[in-house]
């Protein structure tokens, strides 16, 4: 069942429509919901291997609906401790639940100070409202 | 005159509809600077009879098979082409469809695609097959495309062995694809995999052809092997009509079957449209070029066809796409699918049986016409090369003043094989015709 | 519907072979094959049943009425067919010495003679085998060109419309050139301010549809082409819509150095469901020594084929191209001969009259008069009454018509793309707007029945999430998945259609 529109509190947001959950020197990564939204229902993950290094603003992977694929951009640089198995067998949970079940990767941050440059959700949803 | 189906009366109507006064007026937004201020300097317009007596005329002045006995093949080949398959061909709703884009127009289309894709998988012993290329040569720089990004590597090996086309159109390809291509040359007629293995490390892929371009067996499972350990795409160049008894790619450890369909289904058709094949293991799929057909239900629960794994291709990937290619062969795609139902397995390892059986007794007239096989050591599939005693385009030359054509000279794309003339025997070739052809090249 | 394959019983067959007496030839233990392909067992009749069958589940321009925007849909005359199957052409080997060629090769130089006098260029090669190898074609001939220049390096750019095909970006690509897009202005031309922005010493050429994917022909060509001219950059003619202006307006004209011409289009291969196309490409003489080979040429009254091109690109394609195509579009182009521009002025002509007929009835994003094909919007049905340009077109089949193509180009959001084509006649002209219109009026007062269309098809939509997830691409025989035992959802999703 599809989420309906959110964009929580608790997290930060790049303006290329991801999400990073900030925990200490490591951080969840998704996309939001308005970006799922966009896609439709995804067919397919291409995640980034565990141990790969990923830079903030840069691409560390894919995601595809039947329509549209889309880079995954990466809000915060970091090193990829774990990737979302679930995901990646069935991508629709990131349709279901994008920032609960949906998370795409957990990384290990090399740059905590980056995370000052993301937008917070009110600032999102303008970047959302001018889309 | 033409096409065009518009009366006096409509063409006035209409541009009252539209509110201008002429035709003429429709073009206003052509600048001045580009319009065409003459008539087009084209030959005169024909009537459908006086058009087909001006091709008919066109036809007379080429020397097919009908008018010569033939032993051509290197690459085009002269197989029986069953009548049910120029039936299929002109039923018009098959005929003048394009591109299945929309599916409840298209299920007669789409279902047999997902036929054909599912023969070629059957012969190649391959998990998923495009709905085909443009030809055997183009499928062949298509796998390149696949290997180079699927193992981020940028070397291409190719066996000399393999057809000169093939090869000719790979290298064409390679600079915008960043690629480097090396060649492995043959031994006797034959790749030696000892020579393979070095040439193979940090390779992308290794492309042979199995028969290859002599008509000569590969060690086509050790070739595989060499490519594997190598961390390479084993990629099998292989002929659709050879593939009932000779074991399939898949069964090999190829990752990639490519091959030139024309034997299966189409006319020679002086070299097209044929249709190239392409299919891999299933770890290749997100990165096959091309058209994919797969199975789905619609909204009542019916079986029914989609064109899928459409995030692959230009059309939506644009520059990240896998390929630029859009239209493909469907058509003479879809006449390989009719050929191979109509042969099934049987008639399908009979036909490889019979084009051995022949070119063996071929093998053995020659010789004892006084001729010499070129690699007698070898066993070989349809095709093989023979020593004319002289020049070989000299040999065809003289040979086609008495009404045959011996086949393919050699000279022209391997230095020091002059001499040389690759014959095809099909089976539309009888002993009778092989006999013929062993009196004209007669060296005793 | 049965697969073939699920019509097979063991022990089965159609073919028979002539049967000699000759020993058998071995295939060494460890090359022949162990397990039979599993191809149809099955007896002729019903072969012929079977594809007899799936055509009838098929809708082709014999059909009917198929304005499938930017695919040239036009008649595909039966002649064509005929001739393409005289002996002389279809029976022909490649490799056969060119005396006993002549008349194919005398075919195609004359069909070179044509297309390089429709484009107003001067050398063509029939080689590529459709209209993006045609463009794959063009840039390498643009990366030998300025390598024998020294200029390899240097040019790495191409430059292409936001309204462009996809198979120009991915050409790109393969041809090792990055891309740089253009915008559209608010007339649908060319933003010729930044593309003043974009064309600079980097610049290799320009891709360009004209008239574009919208239909309409750049009111400033001439100062696009300049622009490229003066920074030394080639032009690509992206030749998929020029039955819009045969005879009328040529690419070498309108400053363009190469052009590949869809022969499937605008001169009428039939399409096959999906190919054979055929995309030759004609050049500016600066051009020619780079082609592919071998080059058809004439020599007193006999024809040849030309290897001796040191600076060519090579082959893109075995032999000399498709040559059945060949047959087909000479003998179109000798059907108009010199009145080829009546085939295009009807075509603009037919093209006009429909967008005047339904102009109020749908949005239409750039209002001008339009060449061969225009593009509508139903973005007002989408917002008022949420019936989508995908609903459109599937209702559309409800009322005996092909669809045109949607959500293409990707600049017009909810775009119907009309193309009618010369050959069709007044009367379906008008039952196509109607429809069209009758449909409008049924997404105000009736919406359901468009979201659950097409109604009489073979099948309903079909659920292309699930085909893309279970990626079900061959029959799996004894292990084939029973789709129809999950449940069905609606999920056909709006899928941008370029062709």
């Amino acid at each position: 069942m599809p989420a309906g529109e959110t964009y929580p509190d608790d997290l930060r947001y790049h303006k290329e429509h991801d999400w990073a959950r900030i925990e200490g020197e490591e951080a969840v990564l998704g996309i939001t919901w308005f970006a799922q939204d966009a896609l439709g229902e995804l067919v397919h993950y291409e995640s980034p291997n565990e141990g790969d290094t990923i830079s903030k603003d840069a691409p560390y992977g894919e995601v595809e609906s039947v329509k549209a694929v889309s880079d995954v951009i990466a809000p915060l640089s970091g090193e990829v401790l774990q990737v979302n198995q679930k995901v990646v067998a069935e991508p629709e949970t990131v349709n279901d639940d994008p920032y609960g079940e949906g998370w795409l990767i957990r990384i290990r941050l090399t740059d905590a100070g980056e995370a000052e440059s993301l937008l917070d959700a009110d600032a999102y949803k303008q970047v959302v409202a001018e889309a | 005159m033409g096409y065009l189906s518009l009366t006096g009366r409509d063409r006035e109507e209409m541009l009252a509809v539209i509110g201008v006064a002429s035709v003429e007026e429709l073009f206003r937004d052509i600048p001045e600077g580009v319009r065409f201020g003459r008539e087009l300097d084209l030959e005169p317009a024909l009537a459908e009879q006086e058009l087909s007596r001006q091709l008919e005329e066109l036809a007379a002045r080429n020397v097919d098979t009908s008018k010569e006995l033939s032993f051509l093949g290197a690459g085009m080949y002269d197989h029986y082409v069953p009548a049910v398959v120029d039936t299929v061909l002109q039923r018009g709703e098959l005929l003048t469809a394009y591109t299945p884009y929309q599916p409840e127009m298209s299920q007669g289309v789409l279902q047999a695609i997902f036929e054909y894709q599912t023969a070629i998988c059957e012969l190649t012993g391959m998990d998923v097959s495009n709905a085909s290329g443009y030809d055997g040569t183009t499928v062949a720089a298509d796998a390149c495309y696949v290997a180079k990004h699927a193992t981020g590597r940028t070397n291409v090996v190719i066996t000399e062995a393999t057809n000169p086309q093939v090869r000719q159109v790979v290298k064409t390809y390679a600079p915008g694809f960043g690629l480097e291509i090396v060649e492995v040359p043959h031994r006797g007629g034959m790749t030696d995999p000892g020579e393979l293995r070095r040439a193979a490390a940090e390779a992308a892929c290794v492309i042979f052809q199995q028969p290859n371009f002599f008509g000569c067996l590969e060690p086509a499972p050790d070739l595989a092997a060499v490519a594997n350990d190598a961390g390479a795409i084993a990629v099998a160049h292989v002929d659709p009509i050879s593939l009932g008894v000779l074991e399939a790619p898949g069964a090999y450890g190829c990752g990639i079957a490519i091959g030139e369909g024309q034997s299966a289904g189409n006319y020679q058709s002086f070299a097209g449209p044929h249709y190239g094949f392409l299919a891999a293991r299933n770890e290749f799929i997100r990165r096959m070029p091309g058209r994919i057909v797969g199975e789905t239900v619609d909204t009542a629960g019916e079986r029914g066809y989609v064109l899928t794994l459409q995030t692959r291709e230009q059309h939506i990937r644009r520059e990240k796409a896998t390929s630029n290619i859009t239209t493909n062969q469907t058509l003479l795609a879809l006449a390989g699918l009719v050929h191979l139902s109509w042969l099934g397995p049987q008639g399908l390892k009979e036909v490889g049986e019979t084009c051995m059986s022949l070119g063996e007794y071929a093998k053995g007239r020659l010789v004892d016409a006084g001729l010499e096989l070129l690699f007698p050591e070898r066993t070989t599939f349809k095709e093989f090369a023979v020593r004319v005693g002289r020049n070989a385009k000299e040999a065809i030359h003289d040979a086609r003043a008495q009404g045959v054509h011996p086949g393919y000279a050699l000279g022209r794309d391997y230095e020091g094989l002059d001499d040389a003339v690759l014959v095809a025997v099909t089976e539309r070739r009888t002993p009778g015709d092989i006999d013929r052809l062993a009196e004209v090249l007669a060296r005793r | 519907m049965k697969l073939i394959f699920e019509k097979s019983q063991a022990g089965r067959r159609a073919g028979e072979l002539p049967r000699y007496e000759l020993p058998s030839a071995g295939v060494p233990e460890e090359l022949r094959r162990r397990e039979a392909p599993r191809l149809p067992e099955i007896a002729e009749p019903e072969i012929v049943r079977h594809f007899t069958e799936l055509s009838s589940r098929n809708f082709g321009i014999d059909t009917g009425f198929y304005p499938l925007g930017s695919c040239t849909m036009k008649y595909n005359p039966r002649v064509n067919e005929r001739l393409a199957m005289l002996p002389g052409f279809r029976d022909l080997h490649p490799h056969q010495e060119e005396d006993a060629i002549q008349g194919a090769l005398e075919l195609m130089w004359r069909l070179q003679e044509a297309l390089i006098e429709v484009s107003g260029l001067h050398a063509c090669s029939l080689q590529p085998a459709a209209g993006s190898q045609g463009e794959l074609t063009g840039l390498m001939l643009m990366r030998a060109y300025f390598a024998d220049r020294g200029e390899a390096d240097r040019r790495d750019t191409i430059i292409t419309a936001d309204t462009a095909h996809g198979t120009n970006p991915a050409s790109v690509t393969m041809a090792g050139y990055k891309l740089a897009k253009v915008d559209t202005d608010a007339r649908g031309n060319i933003n010729l301010d930044h593309l003043r922005e974009l064309v600079d010493e980097r610049t290799a050429g320009l891709m360009l549809t004209n008239p574009s994917t919208l239909g309409l022909f750049d009111e400033h060509i001439e100062e696009i082409a300049g622009i490229f001219h003066k920074a030394g950059a080639l032009l690509y003619y992206d030749g998929a819509n020029l039955n819009a202006v045969c005879g009328i307006s040529r690419p070498g004209d309108m400053g363009f150095d190469i052009v590949h011409i869809n022969l499937h289009k605008t001169f009428s291969q039939p399409h096959g469901g999906g190919g054979p196309g055929g995309g030759p490409i004609v050049v500016r003489d600066r051009l020619e020594p780079f082609l592919p080979v071998p080059a058809v040429v004439q020599e007193g009254e006999r024809f040849r084929l030309d290897y001796d091109r040191p600076k060519s690109i090579g082959k893109v394609r075995g032999f000399t191209g498709p040559f059945g195509v060949f047959v087909r579009s000479y003998a179109y182009i000798r059907s108009y001969g010199p009145r080829l521009r009546e085939m295009s002025e009807t075509a603009v002509l037919n093209a006009n009259y429909l967008l005047a007929r339904l102009r109020e009835v749908y949005d239409l994003p750039y209002d001008r008069l339009c060449m061969h094909e225009f593009v509508l919007s139903a973005r007002t049905l989408k917002r008022e009454h949420g019936i989508s340009a995908l609903d459109v077109a599937k209702r559309l089949m409800d009322y005996g018509f092909h669809p045109p193509t949607i959500y293409f180009p990707l600049v017009v959001a909810e775009a119907l793309m009309i193309e009618p084509t010369e050959t069709e006649a007044k009367e379906t002209l008008d039952a196509f707007a109607e429809a069209m219109i009758a449909i409008a009026r049924e997404a105000r007062e009736d919406p359901e029945v468009l979201r659950d269309a097409p109604h009489n098809r073979p099948v309903r939509r079909l659920d292309e999430v699930k085909a893309a997830k279970r990626a079900i691409v061959k029959y799996g025989f004894e292990e084939h998945l029973d789709l129809g035992d999950e449940p069905a959802q609606s999920r056909q999703l709006e899928t941008q259609r370029g062709a």
